[in-house]
């Protein structure tokens, strides 16, 4: 908590009221009631879970995951998944890139001068796009492109298009003025203004952006199966519904794996990038 | 200045080496498409249209009774109270992972490297939060349904594993970036490494990991309607409901809501990153 | 291109609405194909006055002509491809680090390139021989390919010099060319520089700190202070008087033909930092 600036001399109890250092108190007052109220009006079952029947059930449980079922053709089918899942993560991560940056050209103020009244609604409509979960995109998608990993690229695409077109909005508004400045002077238009100036600046940081959102794609993709959009999180519902617990535990390796391929790639790519 | 001009070269010399990236992209554009069935005109096919439309047309009017609108609220709110309780838990499990992680409360360190011990613990705590971070937050709740049951407890479970792990790990992230001199300083001359920690290490920091906590408050705000997808209460469960039904009128006040929500928690965290920060 | 200024009065682009103005009523007179050199200590107005030739900026107060015509009476179309034929080169040289030299010259050509020659150019540069003859009269031909970061700040300065030379422009207009410079180098540029200009009959005003230069190489020389003219003459005809009236309290400027030359490497791009998912 700030210890805030001196007190200022104090004229009437409601001015006390909200000086700085009493808006730190009422800050935490306020998180703290927060906190409370949320645990307490949840009916949260800690009894069940933290009792003995609970810890031994859970230990059941754990052991039925070992071993993992590792037969050739359910490897198989683990492995198409694996790729599915890949697929749609990247597809709809590029995806979004694409339109990210179509809709961040609207979306910022490029220099003073400009009027750029497409920015508040594209603005709108970017944090529309973010604030939809992938998995309810999925759910409105599977209604229109019914079950499979199509729904699933797209919903990816839907959700991820907000979260970079802002983000592109904001690096394109903080990029320096200077290269662009001087082709307006030479009378260029927007578009090849930004294409040689700006874009060029930029570039490094969109693709970075860009590739980090990939890592958040991989585990979105991963559990859209869960409400039908394949890859593993289809294998995982199914079997885990079918009480295969064995195979279960196979497909969680391989999310695992999965994600640690990607994180791995996005990391390293973004180094490369950068050199 | 040179007299005879020295012969232009005709050719660009990373014109190759773009064609070769350019190819492989597409080359590789190929397969993915076909793996993740990429067909956006079956959304066109004449079926999928009228199914299409008739949801939509169920859109509107939205539900609006006043017993259904009380029920969404008090289901915002649980969700709201799922994703508070699961990032005090996160917290609860982050904040010692986090301090167990850094480098630079190590006092072996202090005089050369690292002994063998402390350092493979703290390589052990990375890896347990990478892991943690790892597995989606839905597969814990599928998991932790199975083992509670329906209901929020699943829900606040997952949210507290997989954003402990997040959190730890760029808390451990934001603490090594700073400047350690102040820390070092303080353990060299014979603190403790909580007075170090205290004194020298949080001081420094807070702004910015009380900033990157409550982004991702708002977040744990949009996971535990995800969560509800898979039985853990709140807005998410009642969405799903609705989605099954086809009931497009109760979806989208559902979705309005949930969006009004998203825009409110993000402006509540931008107010409070600019008076903490 | 033929200039006409007839009381100009204009603000400093990033002044406050009540300050005074940068440039005070000027009246000045170039004729198409003139090569000017503006002098004058800082502050006195000097990249103020380029910018409202470059119709970068709307005067205050007065007229300006450009071969005739009021450019700020014109319709947004027919200014822009007025804007076409004339170059402001600012003191910072306008180039995107990570771009090529080759395409950072070419992009001065932008004006006389449709939509699609811009385009194929940006994988393939359409005049690869131009720019290599323009950056081989500053002595830059080997560094063609290279990448803008990787020059020093005299480098940069001269390819930004480069860029006039495959411009469509006739009218130049140059803030402070020789800033980065040292003496050999600055001598040739500017040699290289006015021997184009008069070569293609372009109309050239720099503006130059260093007063020796400006009387060597520029037939005529405007002394600027606060603002106002302080002398319009040939160079044959400005005197030590004419000068030190000029640069009075602001001797050591005079004498800046030994400033430090600016010539530092670029700065390396601070990659990326994000830290949420």
């Amino acid at each position: 908590m700030s210890s805030g600036p001196a007190l200022p001399p104090v004229a009437t109890p409601s001015q006390a009221l909200w000086n700085a250092r009493c808006r730190a108190c009422w800050l935490l007052l306020a998180m703290l009631a927060l906190v409370v109220a949320s645990f307490w009006s949840l009916d949260l079952q800690w009894g069940q879970f933290f009792s003995l029947d609970a810890a031994r059930s859970m230990g059941r449980f754990i052991a039925e995951f070992f071993p993992p079922d590792t037969s050739p053709e359910f490897l198989r089918k683990v492995a198409l998944g694996t790729w599915e899942t890949l697929a749609m993560s990247a597809l709809g991560t590029l995806l979004a890139a694409v339109a990210g940056l179509a809709l961040a050209l609207p979306a910022s103020r490029l220099h003073a001068a400009e009027r750029a009244w497409a920015r508040a609604p594209t603005r709108a409509l970017l944090n529309l796009l973010r604030a939809v979960p992938e998995l309810v995109w999925a759910g409105l998608l599977l209604i229109a492109a019914g079950l499979g990993p199509l729904a699933g690229t797209l919903a990816l695409a839907a959700h991820t298009t907000g979260v970079l077109g802002r983000l592109f909005a904001e690096t394109l508004e903080n990029a320096p003025p200077g290269p662009g400045a001087a082709l307006r002077t030479q009378g260029v238009g927007k578009g090849r203004v930004f294409l040689y100036a700006t874009l060029p600046q930029v570039l490094p940081q969109l693709l970075s952006y860009t590739l980090y959102r990939w890592e958040n794609n991989i585990r979105a993709a991963a559990v859209l199966g869960v409400v039908g959009a394949g890859g593993l999180g289809q294998l995982l519902a199914f079997h885990m519904g079918l009480f295969h617990m064995a195979k279960t535990a196979t497909v969680l390796g391989a999310m695992l794996l999965l994600v640690g391929l990607v994180d791995g790639l996005s990391y390293g790519s973004r180094r490369w990038l950068m050199r | 200045m040179s007299a005879s001009l020295p012969a232009p070269p005709q050719r660009d010399p990373a014109w190759l080496g773009r064609l070769f990236w350019i190819s492989a992209a597409l080359v590789l554009l190929w397969p993915l498409g076909v793996a993740s069935e990429f067909k956006p005109w079956t959304l066109l096919a004449p079926d999928n249209l009228k199914v299409t439309g008739q949801f939509l047309g169920t859109f509107l009017p939205p539900a609006h009774s006043a017993e259904f609108l009380l029920m969404v609220g008090r289901e915002a709110w649980r969700t709201v109270a799922i994703a508070t309780t699961g990032l005090v838990l996160a917290l609860v499990l982050a904040v010692p992972l986090a301090l167990l992680a850094v480098r630079v409360l190590s006092v072996s360190a202090l005089s050369g490297r690292m002994a063998r011990g402390p350092f493979w613990l703290r390589q052990a705590v990375r890896w347990g939060l990478v892991v943690l971070r790892s597995v989606p937050e839905l597969v814990w709740a599928l998991v932790f349904v199975r083992v509670v049951g329906l209901g929020p407890t699943a829900g606040v479970l997952a949210i507290a594993l997989t954003y402990g792990g997040m959190l730890g790990k760029v808390y451990a992230e934001i603490l090594e970036s700073g400047d350690a001199h102040a820390t070092e300083t303080l353990l060299r001359n014979g603190a403790s490494r909580s007075q170090a920690l205290f004194y020298g290490l949080l001081p420094q920091n807070a702004s910015e990991l009380t900033s990157y906590t409550v982004y991702r408050w708002e977040c744990a705000i949009r996971s535990s309607v995800v969560l509800g997808f898979v039985g853990a209460g709140g807005l998410g469960q009642q969405m799903d409901n609705s989605m099954k039904m086809f009931n497009g009128g109760e979806v989208f006040t559902m979705l309005a809501v949930f969006v009004a929500l998203v825009a409110l928690a993000d402006q509540v965290s931008a107010l409070l990153r600019r008076m903490l920060g | 291109m033929k200039l006409d200024l007839d009381g100009v009065a204009a603000r400093h682009p990033a002044a406050r609405a009540g300050a005074a103005p940068a440039l005070q009523s000027l009246r000045l007179q170039v004729a198409a194909g003139e090569q000017v050199a503006v002098i004058g200590p800082s502050g006195a107005g000097k990249t103020t006055l380029l910018q409202v030739m470059a119709c970068a900026m709307p005067p205050t107060a007065g007229r300006l002509q450009l071969d005739g015509t009021d450019p700020w009476a014109l319709p947004r179309p027919a200014l822009q491809q007025l804007r076409g034929r004339l170059l402001l080169a600012p003191q910072v040289p306008p180039l995107p680090p990570r771009q090529r030299v080759v395409t950072a010259v070419l992009a001065g050509r932008l004006p006389a390139l449709g939509t699609w020659a811009s385009l194929r150019s940006l994988f393939y540069p359409t005049d690869i021989p131009a720019a290599h003859a323009a950056l081989a009269k500053f002595d830059l031909a080997d560094k063609l390919f290279d990448r803008v970061d990787r020059l020093s700040g005299g480098e940069r300065q001269r390819v930004g010099l480069a860029r006039a030379l495959v411009a469509p422009a006739t009218l130049w207009l140059v803030d402070e060319p020789l800033s980065a410079l040292d003496p050999t180098r600055s001598r040739q540029a500017i040699t290289s520089l006015v021997q184009e200009a008069a070569a293609r009959r372009v109309t050239l005003v720099a503006t130059l700190h260093q007063v020796d230069v400006a009387l060597a190489q520029f037939p005529r020389v405007i002394g600027l202070r606060d603002g106002a003219l302080a002398f319009d003459l040939p160079a044959a005809q400005v005197t030590p008087a004419h000068l030190a009236r000029l640069y009075s309290q602001h001797e050591d400027e005079l004498q800046a033909s030994a400033a430090p030359v600016d010539d530092t490497p670029a700065a390396p791009v601070a990659p990326a930092v994000v830290y949420c998912r």
